[in-house]
């Protein structure tokens, strides 16, 4: 059964339609992020799933249980705010024991329970503590350990990571995740950075003005996207509008420029019906840039018009004749200066076709 | 000179022109009324200079002054807490409105632009005997002669609220404006109400704001002396009253003297301890 379903929810804001027509189902015990960048209409779909906001059309189940209705503090969920939001004027202990507090806990229950989540967040010591003593990161461990004290149907992260600093937010990353992992909660994550939804979801929720572009496993969702705005999102891609010649079980057989004609499994090529307009997808470090060209790979030749040293790896700037494209290769001793003609290789399967 | 030197005494050169004027305005007329309280009147009329402890004795001890600072303080008290009542609501629904905040804070400014005095006096109109609501009660028959509304406690307590709500609301609604709307919602995710959020989260917050439009009504009204005068009984007369009288009709300067550094000083305390408890930042970024 789906701990979460949205059926046909619309949103709209006056004349504004924010999430159009959407619906999802988000099974038990999954990690499912919404991804997209400011504006696709994540958040306002996770606000809905809290209760936040009412949908404008549209249904939403939790636990079986149609939820329209149901005033949010009687939903029983876990919300995790970009900006924390403790209580300042409670202590660590105190914001951790408010929602037991709504629950007829026991007193000694709360002692308990509270403890055991300090402890899950590994902050045991800072019950006494008010969260304006804490850095951002406690902080952040004290919003998760105030959700899921409670033990809630659905965990709601809306960009919990985006107020930290880089280095702290990568290991967040992994501490989220094993947190989530270890009490089982249903969790639906917001965020509009890529490596975060890559890194931790068991599915990918892409949305963009407002639609749900695609759902899948974070590596379907990289290595095949369904649509050109996906493929764009999602690291960084070359786009080559061309032609499909022809589609069979064995693959689909693409003409495009620099590259001439490209076999593409037919794996990678879902969303093609037959022979028409389409688009090749090549992601920006499967295209490998050498001296010489390639015997066993497509090859053509290019001009390095900018590099971006990244340290273990390089972003190259390149042109071939009218079409710019990027390329990311791992700096094997030195990176090809810029000016210097290279020759792009790249494998016929590491490419995706989308229809044009 | 030395950069450290410098940037000490940067601050001070900016601050001068406004400690100039504090003490040319302020202080050095306070010291002046502070040496008149220790004069004395004599009979004929020409203040005699010394040192005399006449004025603060009959102050301090005259059961009539006694009487009308503690109904000053009461009526300045009844005036703050119904302020605050009513102040409360229409800040939080200001704080909380999207798009036309700006305009309800403008509708909020708006009566500072006429006179204190003529706000006042408008009540007069609207609750005389042949006032506004008089009339509007005799003519559909409700009562067949006006009805005695002006002149009390009552009248005087509805023109400083008329005067102190802006200030009320202005204050909570800055403490408002400053708590996280994201506080509310995450009190009632994990299962308060809306109501109860409220009064674990919003309200406790807003305290200081409210702490800081209280003790504005509070010393506001208390050193009143327009009001009770025009809405107003005889036996209706606040402390400053007093002071006035002193001054401007029998032209005791020596006894009003001595009478309005009584009042400043009773408010005075009433600050220090809202300082000690509170600290004056709240106040200050109530007024800004």
């Amino acid at each position: 059964m789906s701990a979460v379903e949205l059926n046909n929810i619309v949103k709209r804001f006056g004349a504004f339609t924010a999430v159009e027509k959407t619906s999802l189902s988000i099974p038990e015990g999954a990690f499912v992020t919404l991804l997209g960048p400011s504006g696709c209409g994540k958040t306002t779909t996770l606000r809905m799933i809290a209760g936040l906001l009412d949908p404008t059309e549209g249904e939403i189940v939790i636990g079986g249980r149609r939820v329209n209705d149901v005033p949010i503090h009687k939903r029983n969920l876990g919300l995790v705010f970009q900006n924390y939001a403790l209580f300042p004027h409670k202590t660590v202990a105190e914001n951790v024991a408010f929602g037991l507090r709504y629950r007829k806990v026991p007193r000694d229950e709360i002692t308990r329970r509270v403890r055991d989540a300090l402890e899950l967040v590994q902050l045991p010591q800072l019950g006494d503590r008010y969260p304006k003593a804490l850095s951002g990161g406690q902080q952040q461990r004290i919003a998760l350990a105030r959700a899921i004290v409670i033990e809630p149907d659905v965990l709601l992260l809306d960009e919990p990571l985006s107020a930290l600093d880089a280095n702290l937010r990568e290991d967040m990353r992994v501490e989220l995740k094993r947190i989530q992992e270890r009490i089982g909660v249903t969790t639906v994550f917001v965020t509009h950075d890529q490596s975060e939804a890559l890194a931790m979801s068991d599915r990918i929720v892409v949305m963009s003005n407002g639609r749900v572009e695609q759902v899948g496993a974070p590596e379907e969702v990289y290595t095949t996207p369904a649509s050109e705005f996906v493929a764009r999102f999602l690291g960084a891609s070359n786009i080559l509008e061309g032609r499909c010649l022809s589609r069979g079980p064995e693959g689909a057989v693409l003409e495009v420029p620099v590259f001439g004609t490209v076999r593409v499994p037919s794996a990678r090529a879902p969303h093609l019906g037959g022979a028409g307009p389409a688009k090749l997808v090549v992601r920006a470090e499967k295209l490998i840039l050498r001296e010489a060209p390639a015997r066993d790979a497509l090859s053509a030749p290019a001009t390095i018009e900018a590099v971006d040293y990244q340290g273990q790896a390089a972003r190259y700037f390149l042109r071939a004749g009218d079409t710019a494209l990027q390329a990311i290769n791992m700096i094997d001793a030195r990176p090809f200066p810029a000016g210097a003609q290279v020759h792009m290789t790249l494998r016929p399967q590491d490419c995706a076709a989308l229809p044009g | 000179m030395s950069v450290e030197a410098r940037e000490r005494r940067q601050p001070w050169i900016l601050l001068s022109p406004a400690l100039g004027a504090v003490t040319l305005l302020l202080l050095v007329p306070l010291a002046f009324i502070v040496v008149y309280s220790f004069w004395l009147r004599s009979a004929v009329g020409a203040d005699t200079p010394g040192f005399h402890l006449d004025n603060w004795q009959r102050a301090l001890t005259d059961p009539f002054f006694r009487y009308i600072l503690l109904n000053t303080l009461k009526i300045a008290a009844i005036t703050t807490v119904i302020c605050a009542l009513l102040g409360y609501p229409a800040a939080y629904f200001i704080a909380r409105s999207r798009g036309n905040k700006l305009i309800l804070l403008l509708l909020l400014m708006l009566p500072f632009w006429i006179s204190y005095i003529i706000r006042t006096m408008s009540w007069i109109n609207i609750l005389g005997s042949s006032g506004a609501l008089n009339t509007a009660l005799m003519s559909v028959g409700v009562i067949s002669e006006p009805i005695r509304m002006l002149y009390n406690e009552g009248t005087v307590i509805l023109g400083l609220v008329h005067f102190l709500l802006p200030f009320m609301v202005l204050n909570i609604y800055v403490s408002l404006e400053g708590i996280d709307t994201n506080l509310e919602d995450a009190a009632t995710s994990l299962g308060a109400t809306r109501w109860q959020a409220f009064l674990q989260v919003t309200l406790p917050l807003s305290l200081p704001g409210l702490a800081a439009g209280g003790l504005l009504c509070f010393v506001l009204g208390a050193g009143t002396y327009i009001t009770p005068l025009i809405l107003g009984g005889p036996r209706d007369a606040m402390f400053a009253n007093l002071v006035f009288e002193a001054i401007i009709t029998q032209l005791n300067w020596p006894m009003g003297s001595a009478l309005s550094l009584l009042l400043l000083m009773v408010l005075g305390v009433l600050v220090a301890i809202y300082n000690r408890y509170l600290g004056m930042s709240q106040l200050t970024k109530g007024l800004g």
